[in-house]
């Protein structure tokens, strides 16, 4: 049974819980998420940039990068053959003479998180989670105050920079929605829709979940004893994300965090600290006032 | 390529700090961050500045008006009042959308710090007005009122300033930023310090001798307080205490160090001596600022460098086996 966060969130009768699993075992590059993450909500660009990191020219997600495709090239010594796309003609043999690689990809995105720390620490309520169980930013409550940004264990939201008046939304936080308007009308969200490979995978979360297990058994019983879930557990740090990936390597080598804990865990503690200091400044401030001249 | 990055090399000649950890290796995406960096700037540690020193103050303020001392009351009132006054200002200039600042006011949201900050200074803000208003040399009706209004107030800014003062730890060590995050335990104790030393300075600065003896006792209660128990956090926080020592933030730790420290000592040698006096306030009043700015500053290149986010990660799965 999968942990409902819009019932925890006060929605009565939520529908299942919904979110992605990214396969990345199967991604192949081609940005079609992007691209159609930009289209569908109208994202507006944020820089042509050549960054020198393989094919990867977008850098990181951010307010107006909401997918982001990532390239890493690794030597083949470690590397398991996945049929991946290679250098050189299809069918030609292989000469042995060149270093052979492992091209990693994997297309990242805001994980829709259990526990969402953005959401825990957002003044306004601007965001919130969705009777899905997503976490969506309202861009007309969003003050910009950027709380979310640093509370975010993944380093996803942030709040966009630009010309008022001329890039929309500017100052505002902004991320993935999940497409929450095309999820009310029933469709697959766009990155979903335009995968050619079904690398990103949209569903009921409990579904994918066993979808990924299998999918991960199977690997392992080809011989591909690196693959793993990430953000499959409901026991981790931040009870699981809506959005979750099968990687083959370790998690920072794709620049996710290896064991990500929500902040506002510790709040209790940190609230009971503070409170503790606020008593001792009132006493010191008693005492003061209470000795000598 | 994904990097494996050797820990940065440490600054030649650093006061003969120690590292805390041994270095680590770790892999990350092309060196980029793992996680992002507030959008803060400036305005913010300045707030958290400006906040302290009107918490401290109101507390004098209160305690000046209750044991007869004028002078230190007026000093004090009018520093909480401009204090808060600039550090709100600073805070909703920092805003995305500043004219939407009232949207903080739609919910009341104890899991968010922000959210308790902004119902603290809704109540705190008027109350160290209404103190200050006292102060000033109202005719008439309207003088005799907020005279009348200002014991009152002032008692009650005061009861609501401490939490104005160490709420502000919680705000930093509420989110992912590994220095900050890593703080949490000893950045409350630390915050009320440096407001305890800021606002004492003041009083230093700005009331006469006769009256400023419970001024001086708090400020060298807060530096003692503040200097204390930053060493001990920064022996509880290992490798994500390195950004305190490091380049500009580095810097600041060190100054306010020194500021703090040359300060309290002052203000103890200076018991007749106005000028000593008042030069000891300044250099507390600047020690608190650095302390601010320094702590901020460090949490945000925790942030940048994905080393502080990946080594206790993995070194916390690896205990965990
Ligand atoms: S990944 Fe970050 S932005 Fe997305 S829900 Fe989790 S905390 Fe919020």
């Amino acid at each position: 049974m999968t942990s409902n966060p819009a019932r925890d969130a006060g929605w009565v009768d939520p529908p299942p819980r919904k979110g992605f699993f990214t396969d990345t075992s199967v991604c192949i590059g081609c940005k079609a998420c992007e691209v159609a993450c930009k289209e569908w909500n109208a994202v507006p660009d944020d820089g042509m940039n050549f960054l020198g990191s393989s094919y990867d020219n977008t850098g990181q997600l951010g307010a107006s990068t909401w997918r982001h495709v990532k390239f890493i090239e690794q030597p083949a010594s470690t590397a398991v053959d996945l049929g991946l796309p290679r250098v050189g003609l299809p069918g030609q043999q292989d000469t042995g003479e060149r270093t052979d690689f492992r091209w990693l990809m994997e297309s990242d995105v805001c994980k829709h998180c259990t526990h969402a720390a953005c959401l825990d620490v957002c003044p306004t309520g601007s965001l919130f989670r969705t009777e899905f169980g997503t976490v969506v930013v309202q861009e007309d409550i969003c003050n910009g105050c950027g709380y979310c940004v640093p509370a975010c264990p993944f380093g996803v939201i942030d709040r966009r920079i630009g010309e008022k008046g001329v890039t929309k939304n500017v100052g505002i936080a902004q991320k993935c929605t999940l497409c929450y308007d095309r999820l009310h009308d029933g469709l697959t969200p766009a990155c979903a829709q335009a995968c050619p490979t079904e690398s990103i995978q949209f569903g009921d979360l409990d579904e994918l979940r066993a979808r990924a297990q299998e999918r991960v058994d199977t690997m392992h019983d080809q011989g591909i004893p690196q693959a793993r879930l990430y953000g499959a557990d409901e026991s981790d740090g931040v009870g699981g994300l809506g959005a979750f990936f099968l990687l083959l390597d370790e998690p920072e080598v794709y620049g996710l965090p290896p064991d990500p804990v929500v902040t506002t865990k510790d709040l209790p503690e940190m609230w009971k600290k503070a409170g503790l200091a606020a008593l001792a400044l009132l006493a010191g401030a008693v005492a003061v006032f209470g000795s000598g001249s | 390529m994904t990097t494996t990055a050797e820990p940065r090399r440490r600054r030649k000649g650093g006061g003969g700090e120690r590292r805390m950890v041994p270095p680590a290796k770790f892999t990350s995406y092309y060196g980029r961050p793992v996680l992002k960096a507030s959008p803060w700037e400036k305005e913010i540690p300045a707030y958290l500045f400006l906040g302290g020193l009107a918490a401290g103050s109101s507390l004098l303020g209160a305690g000046a008006d209750l044991t007869g001392r004028p002078a230190l009351r007026r000093a004090s009132r009018i520093t909480a009042f401009a204090g808060i006054t600039v550090s709100f200002g600073a805070l909703v200039k920092d805003l995305g959308r500043p004219e939407r600042f009232a949207n903080m006011l739609r919910v009341a949201k104890p899991s968010s710090p922000m959210s308790v900050g902004t119902w603290i200074l809704t109540v705190y803000g008027p109350l160290a007005g209404a103190a200050a208003a006292a102060e000033l040399p109202l005719p008439g009706v309207l003088g005799r009122l907020t005279r009348l209004l200002g014991r009152p107030a002032g008692l009650a800014a005061a009861a609501v300033a401490p939490a104005v003062a160490s709420y502000t730890a919680v705000l930093l060590s509420d989110t992912a930023t590994p220095t900050w995050h890593d703080a949490h335990r000893h950045l409350p104790f630390v915050f009320v310090g440096s407001a305890a030393a800021a606002s004492g300075g003041m009083a230093l600065v700005l009331a006469p001798l006769g009256e400023t003896g419970p001024a001086r006792r708090l400020a060298v209660g807060g530096a003692v307080l503040e200097l204390a128990v930053e060493r001990q956090m920064e022996q509880a926080m290992g490798l994500t205490a390195e950004p305190l020592h490091e380049g500009r933030p580095g810097q600041l730790m060190r100054a306010s160090r020194a500021l703090t420290a040359a300060g309290a000592l002052g203000a103890m040698l200076g018991r007749r001596s106005r000028v000593l006096s008042a030069v000891s306030g300044a250099a507390l009043v600047a020690g608190s600022a650095c302390t601010r700015f320094g702590v901020f500053e460090a949490g945000q290149e925790s942030a940048r460098d994905p080393r502080y986010t990946v080594v206790p990660q993995r070194e916390r799965l690896q205990r965990r086996g």
